[in-house]
């Protein structure tokens, strides 16, 4: 799958920037906390062609590879994800990759272990096991409704059935795809509802004042949303990072830089929040207010495919089996074409 | 966010050539490193080492052909950066002029400059020490003291600079110095000159000072009516302040920010091995080790194309002061004193001691965060 050209990214990005600043916000937000299925962003979401994104053009998709899926995604995440775009295009990619158009429609994605978001509205499903990759009817399954505990969106289990079709995905896809493209896809929409719960604290300090001046004027204040900025910082380019692997080398060949992803977004997840509530203080403790509406998803999204302890296990186990010799070799030799076992 | 941007770079796609001649020259100079010298990493000093660096056009590498220079890439050159700092290299006597004096004078210093001192650096022969902090001016640089005074034919210096890593060792410092006098505190920025500094000149003092882990790693500089002839100002008279920050640009850009602890975790990873929490704890350590690399890799490519990342830098040298000191931290609680060998333990307690001085040195984490804070848009 090979990888658009910047400036094509930069409109499709654009375009979803877009799409969710106008259609999106806490209102939405709290309307699919209450169950409430996004029903006309996801026709104009289908509009754009977003949910094919990532299938090929002969399978009525515009060819786009992980790398530009991360930066989706991350755009997704700035939004709070209101609707089950990311994990849509993620199914339809596994699907295309094994040889099966996908249909059109909301495509849920089973995770190993996990209820499926917005289940009970799937048309269809896409799962994975070994290097096999399988759809299944949605309509007819016995969804179990259930919905997240932190984040409140619809998270629904149902035993799936019989595939309406099955395909082997290529090498480079590993054996447990779905999960990598799962833990791709959160630590990207982590990523960017990082950026704006930095900047939705950022204005909030500049904007309270106490001892007769903005907050955001007092050093230990600063030194917070510094600190904040670092951690935002460290999970985009980790998510970006983890894209880009996977569109050189496949979802297995990334699985280092996607498991790094995960952690570094996993932890930025839980400092970040921890720092914007404080600044916000009572304020962003009520249900008013909308912070909780970002953090709630970024405790949700932190443990969704493997919290950071899962894949820094992951991690370490490769490495110290490897050695402390070829500790330093292997963390260089990824780009440069030399990819350690 | 807020008008930083990490765009991912890459490392030239022929680097493996590179890395393997690096590797190999590292091994055998290697061999005879302690623990120590490893620990102290880019502090360290060693004329006989940076020579043979330079032998081997490994400083420099940027730089035009005609002061000695490779006419390589940046990205070439941080290849190399991060190899020598991997294995722990003693690289202070070639680091800061490759890193910091050499591009300012190439930037700004005038033609007959760069003949003189370009050369001598690029063969590991002239070592440069910073010449900012002074006793009283420390994260407040810009109220700094020492002054230049106008004599026929150059300057004259008077005060002290201090924390001046290996100055006692090396040949030439660029000193920041004021050059008329501060008549409104709020103008302190203006009015600060650079000049090189020969530290060999009559009325230079220089008193090591031992560090904490026992070294004589810094020291205090007294300058008692120094001449300096006016060929040694570096760039414009009363434009210190911009340069220093463009300097510090560089100073806060490398790989050695994040770096400074790792040959720790690559000497004592074997050890590690039987303990239950170390797959996790290492984990951890090596994700944000190559999330950091990534950050570093993107202000290199900034540096390349010629930008000046200031406020990139401080970022990333602030996550990365952090997760270099985290590091020691993390290796001691999975190390079981009884089944370490000496030298792991060497290392990972001089490297606790050392550590303390990353945050410090190179602008201190409250300096970085109030540069992030400002970026941010908060006043």
């Amino acid at each position: 799958m090979s990888d658009t050209n910047d400036d094509l990214r930069a409109i499709l990005l654009e375009q979803v920037e877009r799409l969710l600043a106008d259609r999106s916000g806490p209102d939405l937000l709290r309307a699919v906390e209450r169950g409430e299925w996004p029903e006309a962003l996801w026709a104009e979401a289908e509009a754009l062609g977003l949910p094919l994104a990532l299938a090929p053009e002969a399978m009525g998709g515009a060819g786009l590879g992980w790398e530009d899926a991360a930066a989706v995604w991350q755009v997704i995440g700035r939004h709070a994800a209101p609707l089950p775009l990311a994990e849509s295009m993620a199914a339809a990619a596994l699907l295309a990759a094994g040889g099966i158009a996908p249909p059109a429609g909301f495509i849920g994605l089973a995770l190993p272990g996990e209820p499926v978001t917005w289940g009970r509205r799937a048309q269809n499903v896409a799962a994975t096991a070994g290097d096999t990759v399988s759809l299944h009817a949605a309509g007819s399954l016995a969804w179990k409704q259930e919905r997240n505990l932190i984040a409140r969106v619809p998270a629904d289990r149902a035993a799936l059935d019989a595939p309406v079709a099955t395909g082997t995905l290529p090498p480079g896809f590993g054996n447990e795809a779905a999960l990598l493209a799962g833990a791709l896809l959160h630590a990207a929409l982590i990523a960017g509802a990082l950026e704006s719960v930095l900047a939705m604290t950022v204005e909030y300090a500049n904007t309270r004042k106490q001892f007769g001046r903005p907050i955001g004027g007092f050093q230990a204040v600063q030194q917070l949303l510094a600190q904040a900025a670092g951690e935002v910082a460290a999970a985009g380019v980790a998510a970006a990072n983890a894209g880009r692997a996977a569109a050189r080398r496949g979802l297995a060949g990334a699985a280092f830089e996607i498991a790094s992803a995960k952690v570094v977004a996993g932890e930025a997840a839980g400092r970040v929040a921890a720092i914007a509530h404080q600044v916000h203080a009572a304020i962003g403790f009520t249900d008013e207010h909308q912070l909780h509406l970002y953090t709630r998803r970024l405790w949700s999204w932190r443990d969704a495919c493997g919290a950071e302890r899962v894949w820094a296990r992951r991690i370490g186990h490769a490495a110290l089996a490897r050695g402390g010799a070829a500790l330093w070799p292997d963390l260089t030799a990824r780009e440069e074409g030399n990819i350690p076992a | 966010m807020a008008g930083l941007r990490f765009d991912l770079r890459d490392t030239p796609s022929d680097a493996s050539a590179l890395r393997a001649e690096l590797r190999a020259f590292l091994a055998e100079a290697g061999a005879s490193w302690s623990p120590k010298v490893r620990a102290y990493s880019w502090m360290g000093f060693d004329r006989d080492f940076s020579r043979e660096v330079g032998k081997r056009g490994w400083i420099g590498m940027t730089w035009p052909r005609a002061y000695g220079g490779g006419e390589r890439t940046a990205m070439e050159r941080y290849v190399v950066l991060e190899e020598m700092l991997a294995a722990g290299a003693p690289v202070g006597a070639h680091w800061i002029g490759d890193r910091q004096s050499g591009p300012l004078i190439l930037r700004l210093g005038t033609e007959e400059q760069r003949r003189e001192f370009l050369p001598g650096i690029v063969r590991g022969e002239l070592a440069f020490a910073i010449g900012l902090s002074e006793p009283d001016s420390g994260s407040d640089l810009a109220s700094l003291r020492t002054r230049a005074e106008k004599v026929p034919g150059g300057w004259r210096i008077n005060g002290r600079k201090v924390w001046t890593t290996n100055a006692h060792r090396c040949d030439f410092m660029i000193a920041l110095l004021r050059t008329s006098p501060v008549t409104d505190p709020k103008l302190k920025h203006q009015g600060l000159s650079q000049f090189l500094v020969d530290l060999r000149l009559s009325g230079i003092t220089i008193r090591p000072i031992l560090d904490l882990a026992g070294e004589e790693g810094f020291n205090e500089i007294t300058f008692d009516d120094v001449f300096v002839p006016d060929s040694m100002l570096v760039g414009e008279v009363g434009k210190g302040w911009e340069q220093a920050t463009a300097e510090l640009a560089f100073e806060r850009a490398g790989p050695e920010r994040y770096l400074s602890s790792l040959p720790l975790l690559i000497a004592a990873l074997d050890d590690l091995c039987a303990e239950p929490n170390a797959p996790e704890a290492v984990g951890r350590l090596l994700a944000r080790a190559g999330t950091l690399r990534q950050m570093s890799l993107s202000v290199a490519g900034m540096l390349q194309e010629g930008k000046t990342p200031a406020r990139e830098a401080a970022l990333v040298k602030d996550v990365g002061n952090d997760y270099e000191q985290a590091l020691p931290e993390a290796v001691r609680d999975l190390l079981d004193p009884a089944r370490t060998p000496p030298e792991v333990q060497e290392m990972l307690g001089i490297t606790t001691m050392v550590a303390r001085s990353y945050s410090l040195r190179g602008g201190t984490r409250e300096i970085l965060r109030g540069i992030i804070a400002r970026q941010l848009g908060l006043r």
